[in-house]
């Protein structure tokens, strides 16, 4: 085991649970532990929403760009390197003044790994997963986005493969900023949809 | 609605504990197996007791469903559990998923488009109803748009079908639909007059309206 982090011999028995089941693969030789150290820092470090914010700067910069992520979102997200894992099927969708969209899957949790990394709890929950669709301006407010009464909503449950990137708007007074400077205001929830851009003025 | 509020966590870390580290690399190596899809792997864990699924936290349920896959694979016994130690050799020969292997595991994913071997039923624009049908075993039309009637907006090509795959009977693609529906028909008076709410559906989900 590589754990480090023992205190006593007292085990949250979820920690006892998935010890066991790591202990017994590892001795019938169906994973190797190391193999999980990989995993787990890919998430924490290199796949999460620092790639949609990419995707989204790229976006808001490049016309020819939010063109091609608009019709063929898979080709145009991979090539800036986001592929694989619960991205394989990728679907960009505009906020426009007129319609803000929301994502959820009331199903289980389907999420665009690829882009996102791994879902929030609350995404994962039930609240969200059963509200998101019967009444998403509430949901927004627990958010602290306000929606002005006259623009429509969209929620788009991903029942299917398919996995959506919203894509908010770009604040009014960005022009002019690099992609850098872009990206680091995109936000993890405003590509979800319950959240926008905002920026100081 | 029964479920509260959101109560979304500031700066939420990736994990909450390290046991779920281990529960994500552990489950993410076990699929890599290639012993079941992850139809398979959605339905062991919709298939949790009700209360066991409502009480347990998301890695939480990964586990529970990862030890009835690696049971009914023949990977692991009820022995081994119980006793937290392997009690007998691998009845699978399998390798197991290398470190230096893991980020083109990742990077390929599991793409389940196929390619079209019959012509599309419902074209952009179509009005269509979701089937008011209730399989018995996993299925991915959600219940409330079940018996409303929808726009097809997408027609998005031919995908493996889940209820199909979930249960070893080969993936037999079907074309896949997204289908807008009204917010005001699937919820009735009072709800979001702005409010419109898409499915992506497989053929065999829908009729003609």
């Amino acid at each position: 085991m590589t754990h480090s982090h023992d205190h006593d011999n007292e085990l949250d028995p979820m920690d006892a649970r998935v010890r066991a089941l790591e202990t017994i693969l590892s001795q019938k030789g169906l994973i190797d532990p190391g193999a999980i150290d990989v995993i787990v820092d890919t998430y924490q470090n290199k796949i999460g929403p620092q790639n949609g914010a990419r995707v989204v700067a790229k976006a808001w910069s490049d016309d020819a760009y939010a063109t091609w992520l608009k019709e063929d979102a898979t080709a145009a997200i991979s090539s800036l390197g986001f592929t694989g894992r619960q991205g394989e099927h990728m679907r960009a969708v505009f906020n426009t003044p007129q319609t803000h969209n929301m994502v959820v899957c009331t199903l289980c949790s389907c999420y665009p790994w690829s882009v996102l990394g791994l879902p929030p709890v609350w995404y994962k929950s039930p609240p969200y997963r059963s509200r998101a669709v019967i009444d998403p301006r509430d949901v927004l407010e627990e958010f602290g986005v306000t929606l002005s009464k006259d623009i429509n909503i969209r929620v788009w449950d991903s029942t299917a493969e398919l996995r959506y990137l919203v894509v908010p708007m770009r604040p009014d007074n960005a022009q002019g900023l690099s992609e850098d400077a872009l990206a680091a205001l995109v936000t993890r929830d405003s590509m979800i949809g319950t959240g926008i851009v905002g920026m100081a003025s | 609605m029964g479920f509260g509020p959101i109560a979304a966590e500031q700066d939420e870390p990736y994990f909450h504990a390290s046991w779920e580290e281990r529960a994500l690399g552990v489950t993410l190596c076990c699929g890599a197996l290639g012993l079941w899809n992850i139809d398979e792997s959605r339905h062991s864990r919709e298939n949790l007791h009700p209360a066991d699924y409502y009480a347990s936290s998301y890695y939480e349920i990964w586990i529970k469903a990862l030890e009835t896959l690696l049971i009914r694979h023949d990977c692991v016994t009820l022995d081994d559990l119980k006793s937290g130690i392997s009690q007998s050799a691998s009845r699978i020969e399998k390798p197991p998923l290398k470190p230096e292997n893991v980020a083109a595991v990742i990077a390929a994913g599991g793409p389940c488009e196929r390619a079209a071997q019959t012509p599309a039923r419902y074209e952009a624009g179509t009005k269509v109803r979701v089937r008011n049908i209730h399989p018995s075993g996993h299925t991915r039309i959600p219940g409330y748009a079940k018996g409303h009637i929808g726009v097809v907006e997408e027609v998005a090509g031919v995908f493996v079908f889940p209820d199909d795959n979930a249960h070893g009977k080969g993936e037999n693609a079907q074309w896949l639909y997204r289908v807008v529906l009204n917010g005001q028909d699937l919820w009735g008076a009072g709800s979001d007059p702005t409010l419109s709410v898409s499915i992506d559906a497989w053929e065999s989900y829908l009729e003609p309206a």
